[in-house]
């Protein structure tokens, strides 16, 4: 059974789409990454999917309860972390996983013993009863991890898990996330605008711009698409001659030099320099997911604009013709 | 009993209580202002005539400043839930699996919680200083403590859940705690006062607390007992069906 399903998830604010007709499965089990800048859409989508905001139309099954209808089932069973820091700075790290164990209907004689593993967990045993607003920026969200974690949730959602940590932290964070994801099979949602977080962590990955999923696949197929690795050419470049080249995905020009996506480098890289025309400055590096956004956000924020342009000219004629 | 989750009220409370016991600086500052009204103002005027035969007015104005205190905690508790928006535990809360009115509840018992004990605090300094009250007079007081401090913070996080900022408190402050305070006869006898204020005074829910405490302490009042009694239910009532539905406004702010 999918751990969620949308159909036609849409959520207009007075100003903005935020999220333009969303329609994903996600199976259960699968660590799922939501990819895009910033205001693309991913929290709205996220904090739809976790009933705290309605959408203006279209549904979703999480967890197999229906948003609109049963959200309060929808809550028990998913886990959330916040793009902001949520735990609460005037209580222990204790005393805040005590409220919450409360809050999700949690047993009493369960919840001491859950809290003292979820602490272990995060390695935050040794601070179990120091109050919040003595952590560091790392621990807080390890923390947040551990109390989106201890009601037992079959879904959780990290937004931005990482956003405003420092490497080693966020290296920590990451290690957690797979962690769990390899002992628990809890089914994870991770949003977030950092390439190498969703190449890392993720089955698959969600690229989002302006409200709709643009691309959905597996990291190293979203790579594929661009090709395996990029060649950076500077010079006299004979382009058609590259395009022609079997090998060869894509070639684009790029701030006075070519990028050029090909498969397997090492094998083709001396073809490619031999049909490439007079070259004065070569650059080999394995695609990251960087390029693979910018490739498919890139495009569609040009044709959007577009097309939001058309809209507007539509909306001037059709106010004349009302007015009329 | 589906709407209230009592696990989760007893969680927000003992929540409440522990912010509250853990920030002491509150608790002494809120009864600053009542005991200058007390002691400089009600001391002052100590030669002016009082209104209730047999007592001094510091004496007289000693049941208006308990309500002054029921009143003005309780009130800043309910606003305080707009630091709750911002410190994020409203948040975590709100995603919660609780209803709004479980949320509201707790909140609110959180608020009488701090309100019984300044207006103990308060009671205990007035029965030793200013007019000695029997046992049995503290704990009426006491009692008569719950269902007005529960009208009041239902104002006051009535208010808060609607405010964007902190920069609205002053707001209420002015606008709507002094003029409470100020019509609800805490300082005067309301027989005795003009036309205009016993009209404004009678939709004060203050007016009814202050009637009640000088009843209790001083077998005063203006109104009989169960009227106010009555009007505290009623505006019971009010304030909990306005503060549930506020707070199912609530939105999560993204």
């Amino acid at each position: 059974m999918a751990a969620i399903k949308t159909d036609e998830l849409v959520k207009r604010y007075t100003e903005v789409t935020a999220v333009n007709g969303v329609s994903l499965e996600i199976p259960e089990g699968e660590v799922f990454g939501l990819l895009g800048p910033n205001g693309a859409g991913k929290t709205t989508l996220i904090s739809i999917l976790a009933t705290l905001v309605k959408p203006t139309s279209g549904t979703a099954l999480v967890a197999g309860h229906d948003i609109n209808l049963r959200p309060l089932e929808v809550r028990r069973n998913i886990g959330i972390v916040f793009q902001e820091p949520s735990v609460d700075d005037l209580l222990t790290a204790r005393e805040n996983l005590f409220l919450h164990s409360m809050l999700y209907g949690m047993p009493r004689r369960e919840i001491d013993p859950k809290i003292d593993k979820m602490l272990a967990l995060v390695n935050l045993s040794d601070r179990a009863d120091s109050f919040v607003k003595t952590f560091s920026g790392g621990m807080r969200r390890r923390l947040e991890i551990a109390r989106g974690l201890i009601h037992g949730p079959r879904i959780l959602f990290l937004d931005e898990p990482t956003l405003g940590l420092d490497p080693a932290s966020r290296k920590s964070v990451w290690e957690h996330i797979r962690e769990l994801k390899e002992a628990h099979r809890t089914t994870i949602i991770l949003t977030t605008h950092y390439m190498e977080e969703a190449d890392s962590l993720a089955d698959r990955i969600g690229i989002i711009n302006k409200g709709k999923i643009i691309e959905l696949d597996t990291p190293s197929a979203l790579k594929n698409k661009v090709g395996q690795d990029l060649v950076f050419l500077k010079g006299e470049i004979n382009v058609e001659a590259l395009k022609a080249l079997p090998f060869v995905n894509s070639v684009e020009p790029e701030n006075g030099h070519y990028k050029i996506g090909i498969t397997n480098s090492g094998a083709n890289l001396q073809a490619l320099l031999n049909s490439g025309g007079r070259i004065s400055e070569v650059e080999v590096r394995r695609v990251t997911l960087d390029d693979v956004f910018l490739k498919f956000a890139g495009q569609q924020i040009g044709t959007d604009a577009e097309e939001h342009a058309e809209s507007i000219f539509e909306r001037i004629a059709a106010n004349k013709t009302i007015r009329k | 009993m589906r709407m209230l989750n009592l696990n989760a009220i007893y969680a927000l409370l003992l929540r409440e209580a522990k912010i509250y016991f853990r920030e002491k600086e509150r608790i002494i500052s809120i009864l600053i202002s009542p005991l200058l009204f007390l002691f400089v103002m009600g001391k002052g005027m100590a030669s002016g005539r009082s209104p209730a035969p047999g007592y001094t007015y510091q004496q007289f104005i000693f049941p208006g400043i308990v309500a002054m205190v029921m009143l003005f905690t309780s009130i800043t508790y309910g606003l305080y839930i707009i630091w709750d928006k911002r410190l994020d535990f409203l948040k975590e809360v709100l995603a919660a699996p609780i209803s709004r009115a479980t949320l509201f509840v707790g909140k609110a018992l959180g608020g009488m919680l701090g309100t019984i004990i300044e207006t103990l605090l308060l009671l205990i300094i007035g029965a030793l200083f200013i007019l000695p009250l029997g046992p049995v007079k503290i704990l009426l007081c006491m009692a008569a403590a719950f269902p007005i401090s529960y009208m009041i913070t239902n104002i006051g996080l009535s208010i808060g859940a609607a405010m964007k900022s902190m920069e609205g408190f002053g707001l209420v402050m002015n606008f709507l705690t002094w003029p409470l305070f100020f019509f609800s006869g805490a300082l005067f006898d309301m027989g005795a006062a003009a036309p205009y204020i016993k009209v404004i005074s009678l939709f004060d829910p203050v007016t009814y607390s202050v009637d009640l405490l000088r009843i209790i302490m001083l077998d005063k009042g203006t109104f009989p007992v169960w009227a106010d009694l009555g009007a505290i239910a009623v505006f019971c009532l009010i304030t909990t069906i306005i503060g549930v539905i506020s707070f199912g406004r609530l939105q999560q702010e993204k």
